[in-house]
């Protein structure tokens, strides 16, 4: 098995009822669920806050997030999967494609 | 509010029935408890920013419960977060906005700060404000169907469009009118007190009122699609709940009024087919109507039975109570219904009650005298628009077996089918009357 992360970009929630929300939520709920019930759930990872400092080059120049919604990175997961082939498989699950989200999955690097 | 069972992170969910049950529908029903808790803290008023800190907790929930799983007691999550954010406006704030009156000086000392906020986000502060909330919301100002849209909205935390959805109204009327009931509401800085006065017991009985439209628009409503309709008959029951779980609001009329809600919902599995056609009562498998609500229907309405008010919905509940306990259509009291539909008429008499009247009375003492009854209609113009005035017609012409009557009256119905399973049910009434020629 090999370990990979699952990088969520994006996802429109904008104009859900709380009904759609708690939908949403529990989509991925089960989603999340299945991948650990399978065991590929290695670490359930984080959400991120949309607001943040980034820093930049030798000035070390710090500016504000957030960035434009579609780029912002709001959480990760960790994965084991055979290779990338079933990694990027498992993925196609994931909520946030159903609302104009991304999911970037990367190998992690074996030592 | 603490009494959800143990279970681990994520997992479990779905497996107890009382979790799954309180978690059904928790981010609308929490969303209503939220804005009603931060808008007696904040003012009504501040309305407006009573819904922007509840959006932001139920961002914040759905972002941390996708990858981290549910917590053990999230209407807790969500109320501490809402609380939280409260907090952190309060303090920011506090200076150039100003909140609500009978708690300002509170908020300004360090000393009392934390524990007047503490006490307004308790469970028992919360439940009255909901409460105070449903009292703020039938403004005399405002029309009935507005009171009921402004319920739905803040209260059940129904979005505008699936309030639109759910009455059949486009999403810009509805949202016109709630913004105009949010801008009446916004007049007042503090939610309605509940105390024993002349005011409260007027906007008792709009409450009541518009719980019964709410609860009526569910059962026999204009939305076609069931699931809709199930729910808002199940928010009308709990928003009825919550006023009979309060001393002062649990009058007699107010139990009768759950106590109807509850006789009728018991039939609400069988008033439609699998097809999605309606069900007439006398078709209606008696066997699948729920025992538990007609008895829970049952205990209220002999609760409600005292004092001195005998209110519509006493009546219309022992109209109900009838139905549900017969064993069939035949052994129904048709009699003793008759006599209930008169008592209505004499409270509040309306077209639709005298229709109801004249069909019981077909069913007392034969189709033509129902006929003679609908004959003789108070106000018949006034059911120009309803199908079941000649669905009625077509019913008792055909039981007296005058095919041909049937069928026009039945044809004259089809236009004026609200959805589609009136629609249905109205073709399946005119090949009814084909069929017994043949």
């Amino acid at each position: 098995m090999s370990e990979f992360l699952y990088v969520y970009r994006g996802g429109n929630r904008a104009g859900l009822s709380p009904d759609q929300m708690q939908q949403v939520m529990q989509k991925w709920v089960a989603w999340m669920q299945g991948l650990a019930e399978k065991g590929h759930l290695k670490d359930r990872g984080h959400p991120l806050e949309a607001a943040g400092k980034l820093v930049n080059g030798r000035s070390k120049s710090v500016t504000d997030g957030p960035y434009a919604e579609k780029d912002l990175i709001g959480g990760y997961s960790l994965i084991e999967a055979r290779d990338l082939a079933q990694a990027t498989e498992l993925s196609k699950g994931c909520p946030i494609l159903e609302r104009d989200g991304s999911v970037e999955v990367r190998p992690i690097m074996q030592m | 509010m603490d009494s959800a069972p143990r279970s681990p992170l994520g997992r479990g969910s779905g497996d107890d029935p009382a979790r799954r049950e309180s978690l059904e529908h928790l981010f609308r029903h929490e969303s209503g408890r939220m804005t009603a808790a931060l808008t007696r803290v904040f003012g009504v008023h501040n309305l407006p920013l009573a819904e922007d800190v509840v959006q932001d907790a139920l961002c914040r929930a759905l972002e941390v419960w996708k990858l981290r799983g549910m917590p053990e007691n999230p209407a807790a999550w969500l109320m501490t977060t809402a609380k939280n954010r409260a907090v952190d406006v309060l303090r920011r704030e506090r200076r150039a906005r100003s909140f609500a009156p009978e708690l300002e000086r509170l908020l300004e000392s360090e000393w009392t700060f934390t524990p007047t906020i503490e006490e307004a986000f308790g469970p028992y502060a919360i439940r009255d404000d909901e409460l105070r909330m449903m009292f703020s919301c039938v403004d005399p100002r405002l029309a009935e169907e507005s009171q009921v849209a402004l319920i739905l909205n803040i209260l059940c935390g129904f979005s505008v469009g699936e309030i639109g959805n759910a009455f059949l109204s486009s999403a810009a009327a509805i949202e016109k009118r709630i913004t105009r009931g949010k801008s009446v509401l916004s007049t007042s800085q503090r939610l309605f007190e509940l105390s024993a006065s002349e005011d409260f017991r007027a906007r008792l009985a709009a409450i009541q009122r518009a719980l019964y439209l709410l609860f009526n628009e569910g059962y026999h409503g204009s939305c076609a699609e069931t699931v809709v309709r199930v729910e808002l008959c199940r928010e009308a029951m709990r928003l009825a709940t919550l006023l009979c779980e309060h001393a002062l609001a649990a009058i007699p009329s107010t139990r009768a009024l759950l106590a109807l809600m509850c006789l009728h919902a018991a039939r609400l599995p069988t008033r439609v087919d699998e097809s999605g056609s309606l069900n007439l009562l006398t078709d209606q498998d008696r066997s699948q109507w729920n025992a538990e609500l007609i008895a829970r229907g049952q205990t209220l309405l002999e609760q409600s039975a005292t004092g001195e008010e005998l209110s519509e919905y006493h009546v219309e509940a022992a109209i109900a109570w009838c139905h549900a306990t017969a064993p069939s259509a035949q052994e129904t009291d048709w009699r003793q219904i008759v006599s209930h539909y008169d008592t209505l008429m004499s409270i509040r008499p309306s077209p639709v009650i005298a229709l109801n009247r004249a069909i019981a009375v077909a069913q007392h003492e034969g189709p033509e005298h129902g006929l003679a009854a609908l004959r003789e209609l108070p106000d018949r113009e006034r059911l120009a628009r309803y199908p079941f005035y000649p669905i009625a017609l077509g019913e008792f012409e055909l039981q007296c077996g005058r095919r041909a009557a049937a069928r026009e009256h039945f044809t004259a119905a089809l236009p004026l089918a609200r959805n589609a399973a009136e629609q249905r049910f109205i073709e399946q009434r005119i090949d009814a009357c084909a069929d017994r020629v043949r």
